[in-house]
């Protein structure tokens, strides 16, 4: 295999180093899918939510252990923080839905966006206060030395995110496909009325809706975090990159927003490579897509065209 | 202290006049347009460029970077125009982030992070303005200020202004009545464009620098929050959004106090700003004033039997 005259081990590094990005993007794409899917609106504020689960989790692993001991111990405590920020961070999802959101429901369709817009200002700029504007490194819990597969290498923290990415992704379709209550979630994404007709209780799907997106976004936070760092403004870029995932696979669509999501981190990281585009105008690749999907296929790249209803 | 006041009012007036163009696009025409700091840093940058590089005095380049921002607007209107509130908004998210970064990567042209400085002050007849002397700055930015009010004034009263409105009210029933709404909607929004690209060059000028980082998502939010804090879709109301957020942020340093007030608490406020007036006040401090169609029409009757 030589494509663009690119030796075949760089290539499989850039392919890991995409599918890793893809991961993350795909994460933190389905809280805004399975939103859209019930609500047909844009949490704003849903990258806020992973940076506020983001630092909870750092706090909590930064007080349980030393990261520098390293052993069990640490482990244990990487775990433990990564559910509290699950935790945190579904806690907030459900808060915000139910203050900013709800009463919002059935305002015209720009309210409940404004008010998004104003939630995630306020988070930002309260996470600026009280945890300081300076970028903040979560610590490996392992070993982070490098292992080289085929001439390219990988790290122990890629491994984790790739298997955490797969395994979150593929609970949650089955949740949603097999499960009573993934069940319900479908129908009141497709009938809110009919669905409350039929016996669910439609604003604690909405509830829960809120709770599992925000709960993927915090795992998607840390393994940002591990891989980069944590700062008050980071939920800004990475919930833009995966609006823009869920947009590519069809918003409202959750295999569509995995698969965007790969999609995406592989754009990223092939058009730096091949298309010669500066590192500077990296998140350039992004919007662009953005655009030239929302002109080509506004429906995403796995849904077919549905006529709007009048 | 009355220049500092007078201050406060320059920015109140560069702030309003893009305000003014942003709530055409958001109050009239209800397409939530988050780049308006983008289009004022494409002002900005026209003139700080064509003033020091290509030596051409600032009325020219006034009217150029006007020019160019609404090209832009146009460039960004026509992809986005088929695309319902909430993609549109993600879509100019997308083009001001995109805007902001090849400022900073275009080094050659407007020399990166750095910014440009040392922008040539603006000369009208025999009279030199510096930054020093507020009032004439003052003066001449609120006489900009009163035309783009009534130029906007009377888009909005007229037909045009009264298609804007079915298109927000309901775009399809707009389009079944026979309304052009791509039309519309891209008129709308080149003109915003073009006035936000005018208080860009108005802003570079009276600053004599400009700096890519100004003209950050922060800066879109804060000319939306003027817009819906004074009420969409009204242009009086959105001058009264102007100076209520203008004073509010520069409130800690008129009272001395802008030591102890981090920045970000004025930021948090403006989130606050939005979501309490979407929930308890959605038609913002003054409200829209409803049109009466009825009277409207029976002026035209009798207008027509004379």
């Amino acid at each position: 295999m030589n494509l663009f005259n690119i030796p075949s081990n760089e290539l499989l590094q850039h392919l890991i180093n995409g599918l890793t990005l893809g991961a993350i993007y795909s994460l933190i794409a389905l809280g805004y899918t399975m939103v859209y899917g019930i609500l047909k609106f844009i949490n704003f504020a849903h990258g806020e939510i992973l940076m506020i689960g983001t630092y909870a989790g750092y706090y909590l692993f930064n007080i349980l252990c030393n990261p520098a001991d390293g052993g069990i111990r640490v482990m244990l405590a990487f775990i433990l923080s990564m559910i509290f920020a699950m935790f945190v961070s579904a806690f907030f999802g459900v808060t915000i839905e139910r203050i900013a959101y709800r009463p919002l429901r059935k305002a015209p369709r720009l309210a409940p966006l404004l008010s998004a817009i104003g939630v995630s200002i306020i988070l930002m700029n309260l996470a600026a206060l009280f945890f300081g504007t300076k970028s903040k490194k979560f610590d490996y819990p392992f070993n982070n030395s490098t292992i080289m597969i085929g001439g390219a290498s990988i790290t122990p923290n890629q491994i984790m995110i790739l298997i955490v990415g797969l395994i979150l992704m593929i609970s949650l379709k089955l949740f949603i496909d097999k499960s009573r209550l993934g069940k319900a979630m479908r129908a009141t994404s497709q009938n809110q009325s009919v669905a409350s007709l039929m016996g669910i209780n439609v604003n604690f799907i909405i509830s829960l809706t809120f709770a599992i997106g925000s709960a993927l976004a915090a795992v998607a936070g840390i393994l940002i975090a591990m891989e980069f760092k944590v700062y008050p403004t980071i939920g800004q870029m990475a919930g833009l990159k995966a609006f823009i995932a869920a947009v590519v696979g069809g918003i409202g669509n959750i295999s569509g927003a995995m698969l965007g999501g790969i999609v995406l981190g592989l754009l990223e990281t092939f058009g730096v490579v091949i298309l010669g585009i500066p590192q500077g105008l990296k998140d350039t690749i992004a919007f662009s897509v953005l655009i030239i999907i929302l002109l080509v296929k506004p429906s995403g790249i796995l849904i077919k065209n549905i006529k709007e209803k009048v | 202290m009355l220049n500092f006041i007078l201050l406060i009012f320059i920015y109140i007036g560069i702030f309003g006049i893009a305000a003014i163009g942003l709530n055409l696009i958001v109050g009239y025409t209800g397409m939530l347009s988050l780049c308006q700091a983008a289009f004022l840093g494409i002002g900005a940058y026209s003139t700080a460029i064509l003033m020091t590089t290509a030596n051409i005095n600032f009325w020219m380049a006034f009217i150029i970077s006007g020019l160019i921002a609404a090209l832009c607007g146009i460039l960004i209107g026509i992809p986005t125009l088929r695309l319902r509130g909430d993609y549109l908004a993600i879509a100019t998210l997308g083009f001001g982030e995109i805007v902001k970064n090849i400022i900073i990567n275009w080094d050659n042209m407007t020399k990166g992070p750095m910014g440009i400085n040392g922008i040539p002050g603006l000369k009208l007849l025999n009279f030199t303005f510096t930054s020093l002397d507020k009032l004439p700055w003052t003066l001449i930015i609120w006489i900009f200020v009163a035309i783009a009010y009534y130029i906007v004034r009377r888009i909005v009263r007229s037909r045009i202004g009264r298609a804007l409105e079915a298109i927000r009210e309901d775009e399809i029933a707009a389009s079944s009545m026979g309304i052009n709404t791509a039309k519309y909607k891209i008129g709308a929004f080149t003109l915003g464009a073009f006035f936000a690209g005018l208080a860009g060059s108005l802003f570079a000028a009276y600053n004599q620098s400009v700096a890519p980082n100004t003209f950050d998502f922060m800066m879109s939010i804060t000319i939306l929050c003027m817009i819906v804090l004074g009420g969409l879709g009204n242009n009086a109301a959105t001058i009264v959004g102007a100076i209520l957020i203008v004073v509010s942020s520069e409130l800690p340093r008129l009272l001395g106090i802008s030591n102890i007030i981090p920045p970000q608490l004025n930021q948090v406020l403006f989130g606050f700003i939005l979501v309490f007036m979407m929930i308890y006040r959605p038609q913002g401090i003054i409200g829209r004033i409803k049109l009466n169609y009825a009277k409207i029409i029976k002026e035209e009757i009798l207008h027509l039997e004379k």
